[in-house]
């Protein structure tokens, strides 16, 4: 894994658009292929906000800092193109698109991925789907239903996990995809990740979560905790067993002694 | 392309199906609307006496109705009306196989994809150019069955009797102003029969398109479907783009007789510039199932309601209309049910699409005499705004007489939302993809009960006019 990061931030600040409070205030992370890291905090750290800033959510402006992906200046790009050009982020809530098939949903995410004129084979998508279910043990029936439309919290995680199979990032932003699952549902999750990134080893991870509890079923390489719109803290998984331990508290006390510093 | 600063000022610089085709009628009524012209055009028919009279009538209840003051603007449509042409004739003979049918006529055609459907889906074609049938066929098959599916001015030459109990009684001259005007200038339209019991699998189609500048077009189309009997009828039209504007006012009636089911389906796609006033009603008797397909997109004024009285127990009504409202036009749309006997059901589902300035209205009327025991009626309305200067618009029309019936009504608006384009963009979508499969998405629930090659086609039209509706 000595491969150059395919993420790098630096100094990266943030704010809702047009408000005045930022709330990334300079954060620094390199994600090299094949790792997997785990972003944790308490609500209101950032986190999230973190997520959403890297895949473009056109809610927050940037305000600070930089931020690389795969060689490209990621805030240079649009939300699309960040997304044909290898980032994915699985939605703490994603919406309903109502009369939209997830079956059609994802053969026009793939056709977006091909040249002006290219057509997306439509055999060819249905083996590529019919493929993707069965390694994530899903039944094919699921893609024919409107996307998110009525699903309860874990279908909606699995419809999540369907598509980051399909769209074969090459950075996986799981953002708070743990929120609201039950333990079984919480295993679907972790083991699409993991047979995902078994498959494609290459494939970067970025597990946002408030929890320790995902991270017994999806084991990082990292842990950062972020407090306050900075990481506090980085190591290895031990570090989120401390947190299970002593709270965010502990790093709380951590982050006014940095900021004093 | 005229050059003309209202054409561009509507945003018609991507209107597909603007082309026209050079062609010399024959016969062309002088402009304006008077005794002379209606005479001419009953003349030029070979009418019987009965229809001139008719027609005079009828003229006569449109110059004494005043000018609707509710739905649209219609106030700049007197003085159109004094400039446009009510009768146009592009030939002297109706055409019977696709050889005959002229050149340039064909080109029309060819150009909107008539040929391929025609041959490959469709069994029967009654292609409406200009104001009369011109190419007409119906498959042998149906012939021996004895449905009939001719030109209206066949139906009245050779099946006078049939035409004459039926003509006008679902709706009268009297009706409103624009069902007087089409009662004194009808040319062209449909003529059906199903007779009892008979099942038609594929659907009649009429495919028909408003060519000549500054002409009205006055459809009339009447439909019998005796007893037992099942049909779908279709008809689809896209006019091409004229600088004036141009007015189009068609009545169809339809009889469902006991038992029969009947279906109709309109997808219109008028050129901006054209007011759009139709009449549709369908007298449904006992056990008998009518439903209404519409879907409205262009013109610049769309006054549409199809109806559907249920004057028999047990008859059922249904309609399904969709509407888009780009920028500076006017969809007022919806539908009529008239409850007039026991245990008689209906159901309305409206969806509208309104961008930038455009404005759809959904008007509805659920009446429920008294004496309609157990009548059911179900209104759902579903508007969805693309951006923040769009418009829609609710009026539902309830009067109940009858205390032992059940009515419902339901009306949602919705924006396109930022998450939802973002979900899709984070997929990879570009915007302007995102937002066209949300709005397929929001038709879906109509599109998927048209024929496929419709349902194609209509959401190929709304992306052409969802085209450059972000940014």
């Amino acid at each position: 894994m000595s491969d150059a990061p395919i993420l790098r931030t630096a100094g990266l600040r943030a704010r809702v658009t047009e408000e005045e409070m930022e709330i990334l205030k300079g954060v620094d992370l390199a994600i090299r292929p094949g790792e997997i890291h785990a972003i944790m905090g308490p609500n209101g750290s950032g986190k999230s906000t973190l997520a959403k800033v890297l895949a473009g959510h056109p809610g927050y402006e940037v305000t600070g800092g930089s931020a690389f992906f795969d060689g490209q200046d990621l805030l240079e790009l649009e939300t699309d193109e960040r997304a044909r050009a290898g980032v994915f982020m699985a939605f703490q809530y994603p919406v309903a698109i109502p009369g939209v098939s997830i079956a059609n949903f994802l053969r026009t995410a793939l056709q977006a991925r091909l040249e002006d004129g290219e057509e997306l084979d439509l055999f060819d998508f249905q083996d590529i789907l019919l493929e993707r279910m069965e390694l994530l043990e899903m039944s094919p029936s699921f893609a024919e239903r409107a996307v998110n439309d009525g699903f309860s919290g874990g279908e909606k995680k699995r419809n999540e996990i369907l598509q980051m199979a399909v769209l074969e990032p090459s950075l996986a932003i799981m953002d708070e995809t743990d929120s609201g699952l039950d333990i079984d549902a919480l295993k679907v999750v972790a083991r699409g990740v993991n047979t995902l990134q078994e498959e494609r080893p290459a494939m970067a991870v970025l597990l946002i979560t408030h929890y320790q509890r995902l991270l017994n079923y999806i084991e990082p390489d990292f842990v950062h905790v972020i407090v306050d719109g900075r990481i506090v803290l980085s190591g290895g998984p031990e570090v989120a067993l401390s947190l299970e331990e002593g709270g965010y508290h502990e790093h709380r006390k951590l982050q006014s002694t940095v900021s004093a510093a | 392309m005229p050059s003309n600063e209202a054409v561009q000022d509507i945003g018609l610089d991507d209107y597909k199906y603007h082309f026209i085709t050079e062609d010399e009628p024959v016969f062309r009524s002088g402009r304006g609307l008077n005794e002379k012209v209606v005479r001419e055009i009953s003349a030029q028919k070979g009418e019987p006496e009965w229809m001139l009279d008719f027609r005079l009538k009828a003229l006569a209840i449109y110059n004494a109705k005043p000018m609707p003051t509710w739905g649209g603007d219609l106030s700049q449509l007197e003085s159109v009306l004094g400039e446009i042409f009510f009768y146009v004739r592009p030939q002297e003979r109706m055409e019977r196989s696709w050889d005959d049918v002229p050149v340039n006529i064909k080109e029309t055609f060819d150009r909107l994809g008539i040929p391929e459907a025609e041959r490959d889906i469709l069994a029967g074609v009654g292609a409406q150019y200009e104001s009369e049938m011109v190419y007409h066929s119906l498959k042998a098959e149906w012939e021996a069955q004895g449905v009939i599916f001719d030109s209206i001015e066949d139906g009245l030459r050779n099946h006078p009797e049939l035409f004459r109990e039926h003509f006008a009684t679902v709706i009268p001259a009297a009706d409103n102003k624009f069902s007087a005007m089409n009662s004194a200038v009808w040319s062209g339209g449909s003529f059906v029969y199903i007779p009892p019991g008979v099942e038609l699998d594929t659907p009649l189609q009429a495919y028909f398109r408003v060519n000549q500048e500054q002409m009205g077009q006055f459809e009339r189309t009447l439909i019998i479907a005796d007893e037992g009997s099942r049909a779908h009828y279709i008809e689809g039209c896209t006019a091409p783009v004229y600088s004036t504007e141009s007015f189009h006012s068609g009545v169809i009636e339809i009889v469902v007789k006991p038992g029969a089911h009947f279906r109709y389906t309109t997808i219109q796609n008028w050129s901006n510039n054209m007011y759009n006033l139709v009449t549709q009603r369908s007298l449904v008797h006992e056990n008998a199932t009518m439903e209404w397909l519409d879907g409205n997109l262009g013109s610049k004024l769309t006054m549409k309601y199809p109806s559907c009285y249920l004057v028999g127990e047990r008859a059922h009504g249904s309609i399904l209309s969709i509407a888009y409202a780009g920028n500076g036009q006017h969809q007022d749309t919806g539908g009529k049910v008239v409850h007039a006997a026991p245990r008689t059901s209906s159901s309305i589902v409206s969806k509208s699409i309104s961008k930038g300035s455009g404005r759809a209205s959904y008007r509805g009327l659920c009446k429920v005499y008294e004496g309609s025991t157990d009548a059911k009626s179900n209104v759902e309305c579903d508007a969805l705004l693309i951006d923040e200067a769009a418009r829609t618009d609710t009026y539902p029309y309830i009067e109940i007489d009858e205390n032992q019936s059940t009515v419902g009504h339901e009306a949602r608006v919705s924006k396109v939302g930022e998450e939802q384009i973002f979900y899709l963009m984070s997929r990879g979508m570009p915007e302007e993809e995102a937002m066209a499969l949300i709005v397929r998405g929001f038709i879906e629930p109509i599109a998927r009960q048209l024929p496929l090659e419709y349902a194609v086609e209509l959401n190929r039209l709304i992306e052409l006019e969802m085209e450059g509706s972000v940014g």
